[in-house]
């Protein structure tokens, strides 16, 4: 008699389906390799109809269902289930249509970030949002992550940049969300949908906004004796009515690691660099630059630095580009943190990282989209010396200082299995209950992407964290640095 | 008026209603009133409830109570040179921050700055469990959770009361100067909105009122833009005297007519729909038209090219003003109603007959 699984090859071609252990192997992670898994199943259809029908397939089953783009999420949402199917949907990568005229390109799902703009380059136009990872990461990842980059402070998330979602359901139907005009009647679902990290639907195809390349652009690179200089030029660039394309700060540790790696002439001995983007046109331009040159003088940069031509910018940029891979040749092992503050509070939470790098004894480089607040600690660990759990632990601290302070355990990243913990500090028992009853109205027998994103009461009561109440319960210690 | 916390009287009531089954129908200022569906219920009166509780310039976050009037949030914002960049219209004097963000409005801006949606961080609200929750917060970035604050943009408060909101904000631009362009029809009105819409202008608003296409643009500098126009330098007290009459419907046109008024919202590219004589803004996006067609009529007409027709004013109001969704969808927005508001207390049938 066949296994459940083996019934997929009902609908699926012979080399859609994998079941062998080791064929199903590359898929056990994503981009946060400590957490593996084996799914039951691995598909990868070619159609819609048969996605629908793995789903419908699934449903029917009670099996659960996690889908997969490129697989280069660091939180782990990605990470199979171990009774469920994996869907691969790697498959789907035509772009359907490009519309210069209304600034607009309709793709599938498997449709990678960068390939985007490539294709439409010819007309002048790109698509903003940028993480990371963009040469590899997908349109349906970033929708289910609301991913990010350096350039949101001015252009935002996916969540501004995408107009319409094709989706289909765990039961297998097919709903269009948003429309090709600028609203869509009912509730706002494209929010919803955008970074549900593949707990509600499964996104198919994603008409995004185009905008103009920009005529100028610009950057300023400027060194810093003290990180309270750096975060206190930040504030007064955004204060006088600049918004920058891109802000972004790294710490002496980040600068040192990065020039180690792209050997571009970052003053190493720099306390902080900020590196301030601005684009628009030729003029107005120039106008900022010069202001923003003004305000980081007036804080005391030790160094100021103007790229001269497009050579320079781009190496002004190599550095905070490959701060991660950097990271990773001076360190065994390395693990990126996402959360987000109030950008006031910067150079306290920074303090009070580095004294908790110190407690821990695990060095930790900060790495800032300062901007918009989303700061990337990455701790170094040697995962042989069984350092992982010290990690994990301090990267928990982290995240758990980030919401005493205001701000979020989750930028741009996700929550995924990684921050499920810190989720339980973040938000109260009936506030996790309604997201629960939010993922019921979608998907009652929760199969999509099941225990991720939004932990259960069970699992906050045996972490046994403090649910600190969106800053205003600051930890007592706060005050005293 | 002083900056007053209800929030806990204002879950007691919310709690006391549900206990008794009673519905309530949430209100702000008032000011909008005319919209969506007539919905009967005892009043909730959530405009006491009002005050700025954080801003900081240098954050580009202002949080305000959901009865804060709108126009105390905009004089704060201007004195500091910043505003809401979605410009959303008042509707009245007494509008508030709550409805409208309930409302989900947004002004001329939209295409090029963002709607309401596009600017709201963080809300505090009461659920139709009466269980008052946080969603999202005061950072840009923000993926904990599923973004149910953005969600409740436009829910007409079906979803929770809106107790506290914070939106992000953007500095008020340096330079604006405001162009017009004579055309003799809405066809040729359509084609010059198409037209300036690729040409790498920094526009920040767009219209045809009948009778000229009215660009704006804005920015640090944009001297060597307004060149790139050949047309018609409207001075800056006509220039936003038009676009505050354009935002708050107070034009000849939205005055001198009492059939119903449509808002087409539609692909921006799509050709005139000739259902009437229309004002049309978002670069060719928005299409408001008085129209007594049937309704069936205008929907289908509008439908067919990927749009959504909303009954704005007048009309039949016990009818749908909303455009109504394919079956999938609409079980699902009844479902998830149903997960906030599992005893339909909160502003039933304002939305949608079926929920």
């Amino acid at each position: 008699m066949r296994t459940l699984f083996e019934q997929l090859h009902d609908f699926l071609p012979a080399d859609a389906v994998l079941l062998s252990e080791e064929a199903v192997r590359p898929y056990e992670c994503d981009g946060l390799f400590v957490y593996r898994e084996r799914p039951a199943a691995v598909v990868i259809p070619e159609t819609l109809e048969q996605v629908q029908q793995v789903l419908k397939f699934c449903y029917t089953h009670k099996i659960p269902v996690v889908a997969r783009g490129a697989g280069t999420g660091l939180s782990g949402g990605a990470l199979p289930h171990k009774a469920g199917v994996l869907l691969s949907l790697a498959k789907f990568k035509r772009i359907l249509n490009i519309d210069p005229v209304a600034r607009t390109a309709r793709v599938e799902t498997g449709v990678r970030n960068a390939s985007i703009s490539q294709a439409v380059a010819a007309h002048g136009l790109y698509y903003a949002p940028d993480p990371s990872s963009q040469i590899a990461c997908t349109i349906g990842g970033n929708v289910a992550e609301n991913a990010g980059g350096v350039h949101c402070l001015k252009y935002g998330l996916t969540v501004h940049n995408i107009l319409e979602i094709k989706v289909l359901t765990i039961e297998g139907e097919l709903i269009t969300i948003g429309s090709q005009a600028f609203d869509s009647a009912g509730y706002d679902l494209l929010a919803l949908f955008t970074g549900s990290e593949g707990l509600l639907g499964v996104v198919m195809e994603v008409t995004v906004r185009l905008l103009p390349k920009p005529a100028a652009v610009q950057v300023v690179l400027a060194a810093f004796d003290s990180v309270i200089n750096a975060g206190s030029a930040v504030a007064e660039i955004i204060a006088v009515g600049i918004i920058p394309a891109g802000l972004e700060m790294m710490d002496n540790a980040a600068i040192r690691a990065a020039e180690a790696f792209v050997k571009v002439g970052y003053p190493v001995d720099a306390a902080a660099i900020l590196l301030c983007e601005l684009d628009g046109s030729p003029e107005e331009v120039e106008i900022q630059i010069q202001q923003v040159r003004a305000i980081v003088e007036k804080h005391q940069a030790s160094e100021v630095r103007l790229a001269d031509n497009e050579r320079q910018r781009l190496q002004f940029w190599a550095g905070r580009k490959a701060a991660f891979p950097a990271v990773g040749r001076i360190s065994p092992d390395y693990y990126c943190m996402d959360g987000t503050i109030p950008r006031k509070h910067l150079p306290m939470v920074l303090q009070r990282i580095h004294e908790l790098s110190e407690q821990y004894g695990l060095a930790v480089a900060n790495v800032f989209h300062a901007g918009d607040g989303n700061l990337h600690p990455l701790i170094l660990f040697d995962a042989s010396k069984g350092q992982l759990h010290q990690a994990e632990e301090l990267g928990g601290k982290i995240l758990e200082l980030c919401v005493a302070v205001g701000g979020t355990v989750t930028g741009e990243h996700g929550v995924g299995v990684e921050k499920l913990n810190q989720m339980c500090v973040q938000f109260n028992s009936q506030e996790l209950l309604q997201f629960h009853a939010v993922k019921a109205a979608f998907d009652p027998a929760n199969l999509l992407n099941p225990e991720k994103a939004i932990p259960t009461l069970h699992r906050c009561a045996e972490f046994g964290a403090m649910h600190v109440h969106h800053g205003e319960l600051a930890f007592p210690e706060l005050d005293r640095f | 008026m002083s900056d007053t916390d209800i929030a806990l009287s204002l879950q007691s009531e919310v709690q006391a209603a549900i206990a008794e089954k009673i519905p309530l129908r949430i209100q702000g200022g008032g000011s909008k009133a005319f919209y969506g569906r007539t919905s009967q219920g005892k009043c909730l009166a959530v405009a006491p409830h009002c005050g700025i509780i954080d801003y900081e310039p240098s954050e580009l976050v202002i949080t305000a109570r959901a009865g804060t009037p709108l126009k105390t949030i905009n004089a704060q914002l201007a004195a500091q040179g910043q505003h809401l960049a979605f410009e959303p219209p008042h509707f009245g004097s007494t509008a508030t921050l709550g409805g409208t963000i309930a409302c989900g409005f947004s002004g001329s801006s939209r295409p090029y700055l963002g709607a309401a949606r596009d600017f709201v961080l963080g809300v505090k609200c009461i659920t139709g469990k009466g269980e008052m929750l946080h969603f999202g917060g005061q950072v840009m970035k923000n993926v904990a959770g599923y973004d149910v604050s953005r969600l409740m943009v436009g829910a007409l408060g079906s979803l929770g009361v809106l107790l506290e909101i914070s939106c992000r904000v953007l500095p008020m631009p340096v330079q604006q100067v405001s162009l017009r362009l004579p055309v003799d029809n809405e066809a040729q009105a359509l084609q010059q909105l198409t037209h300036w819409n690729t040409q790498c202008l920094p526009l920040t608003a767009s219209c045809f009122d009948g009778e000229a296409v009215w660009l704006r643009l804005a920015g640090v500098e944009i001297s060597q833009a307004r060149q790139k126009v050949l047309a018609e330098l409207v001075s800056q007290e006509i220039a936003s005297a038009f676009w505050e009459n354009l935002r708050e419907q107070q034009l000849g046109f939205f005055t001198s007519t009492q059939t119903p008024l449509w808002r087409l919202s539609v692909p921006p590219t799509a050709p005139s729909l000739n259902l009437g004589k229309s004002i049309i803004e978002w670069g060719g996006g928005l299409r408001w038209v008085y129209s007594d067609l049937p309704a069936e009529q205008i929907r289908a007409a509008v439908e067919k090219i990927g749009g959504h027709a909303t009954l704005f004013r007048g009309g039949d109001r016990t009818a749908e003003v909303f455009h109504p969704l394919p079956p999938v969808l609409r079980k699902l927005h009844e479902r998830l109603r149903q997960q906030f508001d599992p005893d339909n207390i909160l502003n039933p049938s304002h939305f949608s007959t079926h929920w």
